[in-house]
């Protein structure tokens, strides 16, 4: 069914079963989304592919997520060599989530699938490729500017990035939940807008100990750090974002 | 070729029916870009034939039944009246149904031939037009509470969802082309039934009787019209009734096929009679008049807060005023054809004919069309015994009474409505006039407007270009001040260097007068002072207002703030003023602060805003 570029070129098993195997597993990005010819029907056959695609992408991005999670870990438990792996992963899966987006932009337009909702499914995955984006984008902000994290500060950082991811973790399901059962994904945002709200909390007790309690600092790495408390923040700021979205779009699904 | 041509008019009224209902089968479909046209027009033809062809003779039996129009130029007007009606009603933008202008027009036939109206037959279809939007509308319901039901628990993924209802989209719509053939094909083809007796053609799989040729021919037509013009009413009024999501047009289109199939299924009918039940009317109803009843029926199930009552009006309205209309035209184009063109139109006028044949017992019979009920009167009174003679002369002068009384009231109606036209037309044409002339004054009101703004434009350019050109020759002015000032300051300090290496006491003196001149030509500078003075005058209104806004500047800082206005730079206008440019700094500051400016805004800035 799928094609398999030139890492898993030489599997043995049959490459649909394979592709299948691989989803949720972090390396699904090794299938294209090319399709091979099928005796199915045209438009079930297409229907089958974008389905296939979108699982494919979210389970992506939210791989993308819990990559940035681990690398910014990793930077602030200085482990360089876990950091550089985590970037060049995260620039992979990035550039694998735009890849399959093109894919799935280009089916939905080019077979008219779903021509009524066709822009909001597309706002809503542009929304989800935000997140990775902006992971991707932070975890090289740590890599280009690489800031100095006082040990007092480290663990409150561990805390923000976990809030930040979990807000961002929570609304995936909420995303695969829309296509089946929109009814049910406002129930599923409320952990969603917990966790932005609990990032927003431990972001600002960070820039209050920064300015308040921390003497040892200079202004500029204080301000530093705060941009970093705020770049963290970005991922449950885009989460929610694309949280408000799900719940709107499943309301006018349910009209 | 003359049954081709008498057939003309119900291929029209075909053609038209294509072209207008197929909208109502496929519009939501193609309208959403769920179906290709190309796909909906070759689907929708392909069924509306077949169901013409095979379950067809159900409703067209019933308005067989309504008038049994017997001849072919009968046939013709019927149709012809029920197309212009058809035509023109839409034209109008009134609600209009071709089932309702048939059987209006086959009534006109009934009157004309004094053809009595089967009031029974006349009560079912009239009872069926009202129970097929109301059937629509039940049906709709629960189909809608079916659909609801069976999303919720299949869970179906949004997109396997969406290539379902496009099947469904295309069965459904399949079926109430069918639905559409089936029912619908009587209007079209009906009146031609009794009027065209065409032989039985061997197909070899099956025969075609000439009444299934005739809706064959009929379908065909239906299909051209979907073919040609239905895409066009689909984009353009296709959807004006009410915007459908793909999912309530399955809902929507669903029921109006099973009304539609219900109302033209002689096996359904049969299957009801054998288990006790009254049999189904088999009667042609209007498809749109179906949408509109399922429409509404799902409107009232969701709450009713979004329905234009008003709807249901305009449908009683075409119950009523739809077969009036045609009943008239086909009256008044029957007594036309009957009388001008000298054709049988059937019934009582064709029996009296051949009565009439009979008592000249002359072979004449073959001459029917030369023989009209007017000219046969004075054959009766010479060729008939007295009794049948007087009957049949009292019935003729009924009938004459009844067809002048019947001329006159379709005159009155179709003047009426030609008055109503006109009327229309004219508060068309004097909105037109209205809009049109408002349209002229606001064109004139622009051009006006543009042309003062071009005006003001080019004289603010003007302005502009000789503020430059002031602004440059201040600049000059002050420039070349500069320029002397700085060559004779730098010449006296040449002088004084001169002066220390010279020991004659004549040439130190020589040279002191020459610094003193210079000296002097330095602080009394007549340039300065005309500069100075320009400076003044070109500046009033700012100095005014400097002088309005702060009451305590002095004639200096007003000096100072002017040049600051000319940008400036602090040695320059030291030199100008002739005074060293810390002095300027100084005087700055001191301006500075009687102005009170903030900090952060530099004083060049709040100068040249002030």
């Amino acid at each position: 069914m799928y094609e398999i570029t030139p890492p898993l070129q030489n599997a043995v098993l049959p490459l649909h079963k394979l592709c299948l195997e691989l989803r949720g597993s972090g390396f699904a990005y090794f299938c294209t989304s090319k399709p091979i010819r099928s005796n199915m029907s045209l438009l079930y056959k297409n229907v089958k592919q974008l389905v296939f695609d979108i699982d494919n992408f979210i389970d992506t991005v939210e791989q993308g997520v819990l990559v940035f999670k681990e690398g910014v870990i990793n930077y602030l438990n200085d482990e360089k060599a876990s950091f550089a792996d985590k970037i060049e992963r995260i620039d992979r899966l990035e550039a694998s989530a735009d890849k399959l987006q093109r894919a799935i932009d280009d089916n939905f337009y080019r077979h008219s699938i779903l021509p009524q909702n066709v822009s909001d499914i597309e706002s809503m995955l542009d929304k989800i490729d935000e997140i990775i984006d902006i992971s991707k984008d932070n975890l090289y902000q740590f890599d280009d500017e690489l800031p100095f994290f006082p040990k007092e500060l480290t663990s409150d950082y561990i805390r923000l990035v976990d809030a930040s991811v979990e807000a961002a973790l929570s609304v995936f399901p909420a995303a695969r939940t829309f296509f089946r059962e929109p009814a049910k994904v406002r129930d599923m945002l409320v952990k969603v807008y917990f966790y932005e709200k609990e990032t927003d909390k431990i972001a600002r007790n960070i820039k209050r100990k920064l300015f308040h309690d921390i003497k040892d600092l200079r202004l500029s790495q204080k301000i530093h750090l705060r941009y970093f408390a705020l770049h963290l923040e970005t991922v449950s700021d885009r989460a929610e974002s694309l949280a408000d979205l799900l719940s709107i779009l499943a309301l006018k699904m349910s009209i | 070729m003359i049954i081709l041509f008498y057939l003309s008019s119900g291929l029209f009224l075909g053609w038209s029916l294509g072209a207008n209902d197929a909208a109502n089968v496929f519009g939501t479909a193609v309208g959403t870009r769920m179906i290709r046209f190309k796909t909906a027009a070759i689907t929708a033809s392909i069924f509306v034939i077949l169901g013409a062809v095979i379950q067809g003779a159900g409703a067209s039996h019933t308005l067989g039944k309504l008038g049994s129009v017997s001849t072919l130029a009968a046939a013709f007007t019927v149709a012809l009246a029920a197309a212009l009606t058809v035509y023109w009603m839409t034209r109008m933008r009134l609600p209009i149904s071709t089932s309702q202008a048939i059987v209006g027009a086959i009534i006109g036939w009934n009157f004309y031939t004094d053809n009595p109206t089967d009031l029974t037959v006349l009560s079912k279809i009239v009872t069926t037009w009202i129970s097929g939007p109301i059937l629509g509308g039940i049906f709709a319901v629960l189909l809608f509470l079916l659909i609801k039901k069976f999303t919720k628990v299949t869970k179906i993924h949004l997109l396997y969802r969406d290539s379902y209802i496009r099947y469904g989209l295309l069965a459904v719509g399949a079926f109430g082309a069918y639905s559409l053939g089936a029912n619908n094909i009587a209007n079209v083809m009906g009146v031609f039934v009794s009027a065209i007796d065409l032989p039985t053609i061997n197909l070899g799989i099956m025969e075609l009787t000439g009444a299934e040729q005739l809706f064959l021919l009929g379908g065909v037509a239906i299909a051209v019209g979907i073919i040609t013009y239905s895409k066009h009413v689909m984009e353009t009024v296709g959807n004006t009734l009410m915007p459908l999501t793909p999912e309530a047009a399955i809902v929507v289109v669903l029921s109006q096929a099973i009304v539609l199939f219900i109302f033209s299924s002689q096996g359904l009918s049969n299957a009801f009679q054998s288990i006790g039940l009254p049999p189904i009317p088999l009667v042609p109803v209007s498809s749109s008049q179906v949408v509109i009843g399922s429409i509404i029926g799902i409107g009232l199930y969701k709450g009713g807060k979004e329905i234009k009552y008003n709807i249901l009006g305009s449908i009683s309205l075409g119950w009523i005023a739809t077969p009036l209309v045609a009943g008239v035209i086909a009256f008044f184009m029957l007594f036309f054809v009957n009388n001008v063109f000298q054709k049988d139109v059937g019934g009582d006028r064709r029996i009296e004919q051949k009565e009439v044949v009979t008592y000249k017992g002359q072979d004449v019979a073959s001459d029917e069309a030369t023989i009209l009920i007017d000219s046969s009167e004075s054959n009766y009174s010479t060729n008939i015994p007295d009794k049948r003679g007087a009957a049949n002369k009292e019935k003729a002068s009924n009938r004459s009474v009844y067809a002048l009384v019947g001329l006159l009231l379709s005159l009155l109606i179709i003047s009426a409505l030609f008055y109503l036209l006109y009327k229309e037309k004219k508060k068309i044409r004097h909105l037109k006039r209205r809009s049109k002339s408002a349209e002229e004054k606001y064109r004139l009101k622009m051009d006006n407007l543009e042309k003062s703004y071009k005006d003001k434009i080019h004289h603010q350019l003007d302005l502009g270009k000789e503020l430059k050109f002031r602004q440059n020759e201040m600049v000059t002015m002050a420039m070349s001040i500069i320029h002397k000032n700085e060559f004779l300051s730098s010449l006296k300090e040449e002088i004084i260097k001169i002066k220390a290496g010279v020991k004659d006491h004549e040439t130190r003196m020589g040279l002191n007068k020459l610094s003193l001149m210079i000296t002097q030509d330095l602080s009394i500078d007549r340039d300065r002072e005309k500069f100075q003075m320009h400076i003044s005058e070109q500046n009033s209104n700012f100095i005014h207002r400097l002088t309005e806004s702060f009451p305590k500047m002095t004639d200096n800082e007003k000096r100072l703030a002017s040049l600051l206005r000319l940008n400036l730079s602090s040695k320059e206008i030291a030199s100008i003023l002739n005074i060293s440019p810390k002095s300027v700094e100084m005087n700055r500051y001191r301006l500075r602060k009687k102005l009170k400016i903030d900090p952060k805004v530099p004083l060049s800035d709040f100068i040249r805003n002030f």
